[in-house]
């Protein structure tokens, strides 16, 4: 590049309050696109970090999710016998036979009640989840009408507290635990033991069994294994592929909407750069005939009214990521309607996330800059000259 | 003559406007030698920055001869024709147009970009010039910080730094008081005595014009007299 770096810095920095509200419109812009993906990346954390690579869930063939779906106590004990399920020192199956059911709380401040997931677990079940740790109180004891809570819950939730009970299902249910999920979407839930949610709520099925592989790549003989049993019509996922595909309608929800508003900001703010470019070039087309008669090409001139406009969607992208990083601090939640129940996660930057906001804060400099540019550059040298 | 250094010939120039041809220069023939100090004179419209723009590479000729040191220059290509003027020519224009964001120093070095001259090659050819000027002590002023005559100080230093064959200048003086012109014309006459500059200038001002060695009238479009002084 000819023309100084300088000469185009210093133009954008001349025309401070031009340059200041331009930036600002496309920072706007930039704070929604990054906002969105903040969002979704959050969720898929939530998602993915809920499932572990180990471990192999099972459901009823058709049921998307765990609530929906159930498994006999027959089919549980044939997969817990399973070979390729990995054993306890102790020789026990690593499996848990787990049953969920909706129940309505209210949370803080809010009228209507909202579905939270109570999910039983075996013994084991806890031991499969690893991110899983208790932060306050105990765990609750095998064959009790004792609860935990996971943390969202917790602090989310009226009557959540160590020592408060919830009524559900004819029973009192005393919370003696809070646990952290590690920012899982089991930190939207609530555990007990699977036996007795399960008698509470008279049910004879369970509704997922978790199975840890003995070697991870035995995943594909076990699917095999499950297809040959008759008695199996099962639907196997890694768990965290199970759990990413849970949040996928919420994840293309959040995406569409996005770009939806995305698309309609851009324009505005793509307008916006071309016009602050064109007045930039009318100003200047004095300079720019000066500028050719002394030998600068055509491309250079183009190149310097790009690269202003560029470095314009770069100040307002950095700016927009700026705003957008504060987010972080902020947790959503709402209804996962594909599991009908409330999943908490947080606004999420990624190093992937920073790189596409600033190219795509630099792709709308590079659109509302490339029309005026060309104008500067194809304008005869006599004719800019006699602008003076 | 091998010590011409413009042969114009039968030029011609047409603008059109619309439908309508606009003929701006008729049938010029005039040539240059090297060292030569010429000024253009004539009224408003009559033609004479065309005919220097012409000269300068930064127009193209409808018809006729020009040549420049033996090169056609009306059929170099755009590109070409702009490296051609970064060697052979330094413009000098009424209002100065120096870039506002450059401070002196960066303004006279933007020639000096499209040469391969390391850094402090530059440098060293940019304080040099800048002293010539005398603005050694204006280096990193802005030109809204300058005055007229300093800015058209620096537009010199600028027209100079790469050494080039031809100064061309339009109205040099036509912005400036009478002293900052006079000092401006002192500077033109010194490039063409002591370093053989080729200038030719375009000028309304008889007392400007007298700073030359010859002076050319153009009339719509015409040459009339030429008047020279020893
Ligand atoms: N790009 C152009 N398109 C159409 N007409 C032009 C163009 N450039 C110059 N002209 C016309 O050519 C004529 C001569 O213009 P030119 O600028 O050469 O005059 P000049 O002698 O320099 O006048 P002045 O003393 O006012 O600067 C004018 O009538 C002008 O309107
Ligand atoms: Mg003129």
């Amino acid at each position: 590049m000819k023309i100084p770096f300088s000469y185009i810095f210093r133009n954008l920095w001349t025309r401070k309050l031009t340059t200041i509200l331009t930036a600002a419109g496309m920072g706007l812009v930039v704070f929604v696109f990054s906002a969105v993906l903040m969002l979704d990346a959050g969720l898929k954390k939530t998602m993915v970090g809920t499932g572990s690579l180990d471990n192999v869930l099972a459901i009823r063939t058709g049921s998307e999710t765990e609530i929906q779906s159930g498994i006999t106590r027959d089919q549980a004990g044939l997969l817990g016998a399973m070979p390729q399920v990995a054993r306890s020192k102790s020789g026990d199956p690593m499996v848990s036979k787990e049953s969920l059911v909706l129940i309505s709380l209210t949370k803080s401040g809010q009228e209507k009640g909202s579905n939270v997931v109570a999910r039983g677990v075996s013994p084991m079940g806890i031991t499969l989840r690893p991110q899983v740790k208790l932060i306050e109180g105990r765990m609750f004891r095998p064959g009790s009408s004792e609860l935990v809570v996971g943390r969202n819950i917790n602090r989310e939730f009226n009557g959540a507290e160590i020592g408060q009970s919830l009524r559900f299902a004819q029973r009192d249910w005393v919370i003696v635990g809070v646990f952290d999920g590690g920012g899982s979407a089991f930190d939207s839930e609530i555990w007990g033991d699977v036996e007795q949610l399960m008698q509470a709520f008279r049910r004879l099925n369970y509704s997922s069994v978790i199975m840890q592989l003995a070697q991870q790549d035995s995943f594909e003989s076990l699917l095999k294994e499950i297809a040959a049993e008759v008695r199996l019509t099962l639907d196997v996922k890694r768990e965290q592929i199970f759990y990413e595909d849970q949040s996928r309608a919420l994840s293309t929800f959040i995406s569409i909407l996005g770009n939806v508003l995305t698309v309609i900001f851009s324009i505005g703010a793509i307008i916006g750069a071309a016009i602050t470019m064109y007045s930039s070039v009318a100003m200047r087309t004095a300079e720019i005939g000066t500028l050719r008669a002394l030998g600068f090409r055509r491309p250079s001139i183009l190149v310097a009214f790009l690269g202003e406009s560029l470095l314009l969607g770069l100040v307002g992208g950095l700016a927009g990521l700026f705003f957008a990083s504060f987010l972080q601090a902020i947790t959503i939640s709402t209804l996962n309607f594909q599991s009908f129940s409330q999943l908490a996660f947080s606004f999420t930057l990624t190093p992937k996330i920073v790189v596409q906001t600033l190219v795509f804060s630099m792709f709308m400099g590079f659109v509302g800059g490339f029309l005026p540019a060309m104008r500067a550059a194809r304008m005869k040298i006599v004719d800019s000259l006699r602008a003076a | 003559m091998g010590n011409t250094l413009v042969e114009i010939k039968n030029l011609v120039k047409t603008y059109t406007r619309g439908d309508q041809e606009v003929p701006v220069l008729r049938d010029i023939t005039l040539s240059i030698d090297r060292g030569d100090f010429i000024s253009l004179m004539g009224p408003s419209g009559s033609g004479k920055s065309t005919l220097l723009n012409l000269i300068a590479g930064i127009d193209k000729p409808t018809a006729g001869i020009l040549r420049i040191d033996g090169e056609d220059i009306s059929r170099l290509s755009e590109g070409q024709l702009a490296d051609w003027r970064a060697s052979n020519i330094g413009f000098i224009f009424q209002f100065y147009n120096l870039m506002p964001v450059l401070t002196a120093y960066e303004n006279v070095e933007l020639p000096l970009l499209l040469t391969n001259l390391s850094k402090a090659e530059r440098k060293e050819r940019i304080e040099m010039t800048l002293n010539m000027v005398g603005l050694s002590d204006r280096m990193d002023h802005y030109p809204n910080e300058l005055s007229g005559g300093q800015q058209q100080r620096v537009a010199i230093a600028r027209a100079i730094v790469t050494d080039p064959t031809i100064l061309v200048c339009d109205e040099p003086t036509g912005d400036l008081d009478k002293q900052s012109a006079s000092d401006v014309l002192g500077m033109l006459k010194q490039l063409n005595q002591e370093l053989g500059k080729t200038i030719i200038m375009v000028t309304h001002d008889v007392h400007a014009a007298e700073a030359a060695k010859r002076i050319v009238h153009l009339e719509k479009g015409e040459l009339l007299g030429e008047v020279t002084s020893p």
